[in-house]
């Protein structure tokens, strides 16, 4: 089957495309969306398992070869990371069906969610830099349409200004692909990466390469461009917030791993940029985690401490950081969606995003306690969950490079995380009732607590198969520790 | 602007683009099937015939257009990508990689021997898709008045 790269691409489209429809059949809509999803995720279950047997999988589109065309690519990494969203998304759709009311769910909402994964696997999966700003918009777009959908005042507010952040980033994009096309003469990634090299005037490159770095640290809310990411995000309902949450600041990240480890590891001030980039984007996620008491936002400025951990592997280029890298991205993937799922569970019962509203919560909902409880911890990285092994081997690759700021800063950073949680945990979960809770989500916690319940599991399962997943992680970092095996892939001679 | 259609005197709107508008839908007919090979192609086609029916708009009003043309334009869109997916998964079943077309020439009556090209039922996906977009935007932000 030489066409199984396309495939977590265009199964969600289809049923997008038929979803469109009918919009106010709701059972269909749900049934179509899940099963829809449930099909992708087990093709990228045998993705993962050819390109573990047979090696990296290309595409030529429209069977126009290689430099000239546009090629899918799916090596190991991609096929994770579109195995990790697929998933991810199956069990927020999952939430979803039984978090928002008929009346929301008739306005296309699983449309926009099909299409926003179609855009995140296309993004993951493509080896062309133009077609990666393709899939860029295709899951704007639909970002688009989930933030603002509901239409409450403040969700107008912040969508203007998530709207205009990213309708910017998105020129600035273009801008850097036209540059990198004048320089070069080429956009196909593998190609990019053999010519960059002989390319005379290599500074050029270098700006090119910030310029590309800030476009990717917009989307991936790097300080000192991560303004819009608190109030854009804390605006949209909870499944959708998961959404972004676990998925969209990722591709950012995704796409600097891959065009710096590829095309711009061109000295070391680049290297520099990224770290300083990386240390800025922890102390200011940090700060924010412990100064809110808001339980939306304290997760969400975890969001900004892990892109940074992950930022500080990728620019040490090294086979553990990397290796530390990807194995923290995935993780963070799953235990952010987890995590975002249960404090909007938390906000639907008490109906308060506040701390101080909460309490209690344990005696009610012990299973929801506990889950919580274990999602935080691995959150934090505390072994064997899923969040220690990561950071372990990027903490390591840092010393082995000589480094201890960088090392130690991660280190620190983890208690700032588990402290963090800890308190959500302690005042949310803990302690008397303080009324009696009557949120519109009450009725629903024992049908919402199981897909919750089962991401948190896949993500301990992560943690303790470490040692199951070495071997695809391994293989996953080779393309990027030695570019050649990713060229001759894809270009064949 | 709650004139009612038969107190305003635009005859000469109303005349010149019932005639018009059938001048640029066959033009934009004629940029549809142009494209392959030279400037044209669905996307050009479809926003100039959804240009003619938006001079429709202007001259009378959403009801008259609702009442000529009865689509739901929503819809519209999701056949045109339904028809877009569709054909270029066909090179699936042939074990060629994705959005590969297929053609080849066949001698039709009355128009003897031409090239059919599968990338025309794509084009025809695009065109539907560009018309739909387009007036579901125009007729929401209309209708909101």
């Amino acid at each position: 089957m030489i066409n199984l790269p396309i495939f977590p691409i265009v199964i969600p489209a289809l049923a997008a495309i038929i979803l469109l429809f009918a919009p106010k059949q709701i059972r269909l809509q749900r049934g179509v969306a899940l099963g829809a999803l449930l099909v992708t995720f087990a093709v990228t279950v045998l993705l993962i398992f050819t390109v573990s047997q047979d090696g990296i999988l290309t595409v030529n589109l429209g069977n126009w070869p290689a430099p000239f065309g546009i090629t899918l690519v799916s090596d190991m990494l991609s096929a994770l990371l579109v195995a990790t969203s697929t998933l991810i998304v199956f069990f927020i759709v999952w939430f979803a069906t039984h978090y928002f009311s008929d009346a929301y769910e008739s306005n296309y909402v699983y449309v926009a969610m099909l299409f926003l994964l179609v855009g995140v696997n296309g993004a993951f999966t493509t080896g062309d830099i133009f077609n990666l700003f393709v899939f860029f918009e295709v899951f704007l777009i639909s970002s688009y349409v989930l933030i603002v959908l509901g239409g409450k005042g403040v969700q107008l507010r912040e969508s203007i200004k998530y709207l205009l952040v990213n309708v910017i980033a998105s020129a600035l994009f273009v801008m850097a692909v036209a540059l990198l096309y004048g320089t070069v003469g080429t956009l196909s990634l593998a190609d990019l990466a053999q010519k960059i090299p002989l390319v005379e005037n290599q500074s050029v490159l270098v700006v090119i390469g910030v310029l590309f770095m800030i476009v990717f640290g917009l989307k991936g809310a790097l300080v000192p461009l991560h303004y819009w990411l608190p109030g854009s995000y804390v605006v949209a309902p909870t499944p959708i917030l998961a959404m972004f949450g676990a998925l969209l600041t990722k591709v950012g990240v995704y796409s600097i791993l891959r065009t710096y480890t590829l095309l711009f590891d061109v000295g070391s001030f680049t290297q520099n940029f990224l770290i300083i980039l990386a240390v800025l984007t922890i102390v200011i996620g940090m700060i924010g985690a412990i100064a809110y008491n808001d339980v939306k936002l304290i997760i969400i400025y975890n969001i900004m401490i892990a892109v940074g951990v992950i930022l500080y592997g990728i620019a040490l280029n090294t086979q553990t950081s990397l290796e530390g890298a990807l194995y923290y991205l995935i993780h963070d993937m799953l235990i952010k969606a987890a995590l975002f799922m249960l404090v909007g569970m938390m906000i639907g019962i008490t109906k308060s995003g506040q701390l101080r509203d909460m309490g209690g919560l344990i005696t009610r909902f012990p299973l929801f306690g506990w889950t919580f409880f274990i999602a935080a911890l691995s959150l934090a990285g505390i072994p064997p969950l899923s969040g220690f092994f990561g950071k372990l081997l990027i903490v390591q690759g840092g010393v082995a490079e000589g480094s201890l700021f960088g090392p130690l800063l991660i280190l620190l950073s983890s208690l700032f995380v588990l402290f963090s949680v800890i308190k959500i945990f302690l005042y949310g979960f803990w302690g008397e009732e303080k009324r009696a809770y009557d949120g519109p989500l009450v009725p629903h916690m024992k049908k919402l607590i199981v897909p919750t319940f089962l991401l948190v599991a896949v993500a301990v399962a992560y943690g303790f198969g470490a040692e199951a997943m070495h071997p695809f992680i391994t293989q996953a970092i080779e393309p990027l520790v030695q570019p050649e095996i990713y060229i001759d892939a894809v270009i064949k001679e | 602007m709650n004139r009612k259609n038969d107190q305003v005197n635009d005859v000469i709107l109303q005349t010149a683009a019932v005639i018009i508008f059938f001048i640029i839908i066959v033009f934009s007919i004629n940029l549809f099937f142009a494209g392959h090979y030279s400037p044209g192609g669905g996307f050009i086609g479809g926003l100039m015939t959804a240009a003619a029916l938006v001079l429709l708009l202007l001259a009378f009003d959403s009801k008259t257009l609702a009442d000529v043309l009865p689509f739901d334009y929503r819809k519209m869109t999701a056949l045109g990508l339904a028809i877009a997916l569709l054909t270029s998964l066909h090179s699936i079943f042939w074990d060629r990689p994705f959005l590969t077309h297929a053609y080849g020439k066949f001698d039709l009556p009355l128009l003897g021997e031409q090239t059919l090209h599968t990338a025309i039922a794509f084009d025809l996906g695009v065109y539907l898709v560009v018309i739909g977009v387009t007036m579901t935007i125009i007729q929401t932000i209309g209708e909101s008045e």
